[in-house]
């Protein structure tokens, strides 16, 4: 019973939204939506938590900046010092204007990268990774929500049915 | 439907009456149809030009760079002029995409992902004149901060042109992502449309098993944003230091603190130039005018005018500050500027960088689509030359006359020129009849609100709405 799931697909971005809202108000359990497109305010129908990726981009960026600033000192300052254009290498923090620029630039590669890494791993994305959309309209002009079926299939079937889906179709999970 | 407003005074950013899948199926069609005539003869060139050169560079690291025409007192020449140049069009990819982005400017989706893929192609052209004017390529890790065992010495992180590594690989990665990352969904679009399982392969691995769950999204938008927050001031940063290159050294002309501005503004110009060169083709060969619009070319266009204003600011600000410095070295630097050996060079760059987007005045110019094709290639030309006075004029009057010489550029310096171009097109070529070059998720989503069908409906409705009302 619990392995039976329901897909039910719309045409329109707006009745999905709709449909989210009814869903959620009647207190059946969506488990997924598939859509093609971003469509807004979704993620917050849904009631899914906000994403910490940003944070975490700041947090990568602190590290980058830190990289840096231990590089720049090791190499320039305390493991080969050189007087270059009569500028001695004394301290760091003398000579600092001159490191800014790959300071900047370390901060933001850390940042950047790092951040896309951990999206690429969390939404489990990478070469070879096999889709996982039901459907394939989903990726053109359908919009896919999955519900899993609890208590009478056909009363659920009814229900979808009348918050304007084009297809309600009943699929055995394995 | 209210949720979608948008004022009725903005022009609708997709034409005719399309709907969701029409969007599908006109990005998904110079895929999976075949490639014209015209597309195999453009192709054909585009290689041509490439082979000839790659033979030039094989003769280059194969006998030194003697073969080039830069000599003891023009030690820099062709070959920076060339990569500030292919820098300088690289911007306006990451420009469009992250700022046009931040300003919420919905004019950018149709447009970005081949800005940005332009803007990959020609940074990795840029790059290519550094490393093949170290004479040993094969060397080119020494620019990496590698211990002083393996090679030369620790790296200089004091000069430029090490900060100039540090920006630009940056610069190509992070854009690289940004572009990959927008291209994931659109590459799913692609691969569930596909026919031959050989295509769904290939689009399959491409994109990274995007599925587009509502939590997938949420986290691209989040990322997008911070990318583009990222990108920013990292496309201002970029050639600002390839402009510390020049400003850092104590050539009369180079040494000036208005050069990183000034360059960055000359870097959006011609980016955008070569942006219009770009499209205005491939929106008449891929059948995407309905995307691609005349209003998308006019905004364009305002940008060169702007950027071409600001260009010419800087120039006649150079101009006064080296006469108010009252250091003679500089004065002489500009007088021969404009009327020395060189001044042709000046004064081609004056016009087509200076003069040219003024045209863009008037809206009859700037919308009309022959017009824009034609300045987009003179602005790129005034802005070749520009990078050509700076360099050579600077140098060939060193501090002793003695020196003094002229610059003569050889057939490898212009068949290395040509090759990248060629290189570029080939590139470019590739691209758009393999990858989505509209981001079709993207569109989609301002449908709503600024395609010229749903803006026909709201306004019905409002109108609807009026005459009941008056009834009442």
């Amino acid at each position: 019973m619990s392995n039976k799931v329901l897909h039910v697909l719309y045409n329109d971005d707006d009745i999905l939204m709709d449909a989210v809202r009814k869903t959620r108000a009647a207190h059946h359990h969506i488990e997924e939506v598939f859509t093609p497109f971003p469509v807004h305010g979704l993620d917050k129908a849904m009631g899914l938590a906000p994403t910490r990726l940003a944070i975490a981009s700041f947090l990568y960026g602190l590290v980058g900046l830190s990289v840096a600033t231990a590089m720049m000192r090791f190499i320039m300052i305390a493991d080969w010092p050189q007087d270059i254009g009569g500028k001695p290498s004394f301290s760091y923090i003398q000579n600092m204007p001159a490191f800014v620029p790959v300071m900047f630039e370390l901060t933001v590669f850390f940042a950047a990268h790092l951040m896309v890494i951990t999206f690429y791993m969390r939404s489990r994305l990478w070469p070879f990774k096999q889709a996982e959309n039901p459907d394939v309209r989903t990726t053109d002009d359908h919009f896919l929500m999955e519900i899993v079926v609890n208590g009478n299939e056909n009363e659920l079937i009814a229900f979808f049915q009348e918050t304007g889906a084009v297809e309600v179709k009943v699929i055995e999970k394995h | 439907m209210s949720s979608h407003y948008e004022a009725p005074i903005r022009k609708p950013l997709i034409i005719g009456d399309k709907n969701y899948h029409d969007v599908t199926v006109d990005v998904a069609r110079p895929v999976e149809g075949r490639a014209n005539k015209q597309w195999w003869i453009a192709f054909a060139i585009a290689l041509a030009a490439f082979l000839w050169g790659v033979a030039c560079v094989a003769y280059t690291v194969g006998t030194g760079i003697g073969t080039w025409g830069s000599n003891k007192t023009v030690g820099w020449a062709w070959d920076i002029t060339n990569f500030v140049w292919w820098v300088g069009i690289g911007h306006a990819g990451t420009l469009i995409s992250a700022v046009l982005l931040l300003f919420r400017q919905k004019w950018r989706m149709a447009i970005n992902r081949s800005a940005e893929a332009m803007t990959i192609f020609s940074v990795i052209q840029a790059a290519m004149f550094p490393v093949f004017h170290m004479g040993r390529p094969w060397l080119a890790y020494w620019v990496m901060p590698i211990p002083n065992q393996f090679g030369s010495l620790w790296v200089n992180f004091n000069s430029p042109l090490l900060w100039d590594v540090f920006a630009i690989s940056t610069y190509l990665s992070v854009s690289l992502v940004f572009w990959w990352t927008g291209l994931l969904p659109d590459f799913a679009m692609l691969r569930d449309r596909a026919i031959t399982p050989f295509t769904k392969q290939v689009y399959g691995i491409l994109s990274f098993g995007w599925s587009g769950r509502a939590k997938d999204w949420q986290r691209f938008e989040e990322v997008s944003l911070v990318l583009a927050g990222l990108a920013t001031p990292l496309v201002l940063s970029v050639h600002t230091i390839v402009s510390f290159d020049f400003a850092t050294s104590v050539i009369p002309g180079w040494h000036t603190t208005i050069l990183p501005p000034y360059f960055v503004a000359g870097a959006i110009f011609s980016g955008f130039a070569m942006v219009n060169t770009l499209l205005i083709i491939m929106r008449k060969l891929s059948n995407l005018e309905a995307y691609i619009t005349v209003q998308h070319i006019e905004l364009m266009n305002i940008v060169i005018m702007i950027t071409g204003s600001i260009v010419g600011v800087a120039y006649i600000t150079e101009l006064f500050i080296a006469w108010y410095s009252g250091v003679e070295y500089e004065q002489y630097a500009f007088i021969n500027r404009a009327t020395g050996p060189y001044w042709w060079s000046y004064w081609l760059m004056m016009t087509c960088n200076v003069i040219s987007p003024q045209v863009m005045w008037f809206k009859k110019i700037r919308t009309s689509i022959m017009v824009s094709f034609i300045i987009s290639i003179v602005v790129n030309i005034g802005m070749w030359f520009e990078r050509f006075v700076i360099i050579v004029t600077s140098l060939h009057r060193d501090y002793l006359p003695s020196s003094w010489t002229m610059f003569q550029p050889t057939f490898v310096d212009a068949g290395f020129y040509i090759g990248t171009i060629g290189f570029f097109f080939v590139l470019f070529l590739l691209y758009s009849r393999s990858f989505p070059v509209i981001a079709q998720a993207e569109v989609k989503s301002i449908m709503k609100t600024s395609s010229e069908k749903y803006k026909k409906l709201h306004e019905a409705h409002d109108n609807h709405s009026h005459s009941e009302h008056n009834h009442h």
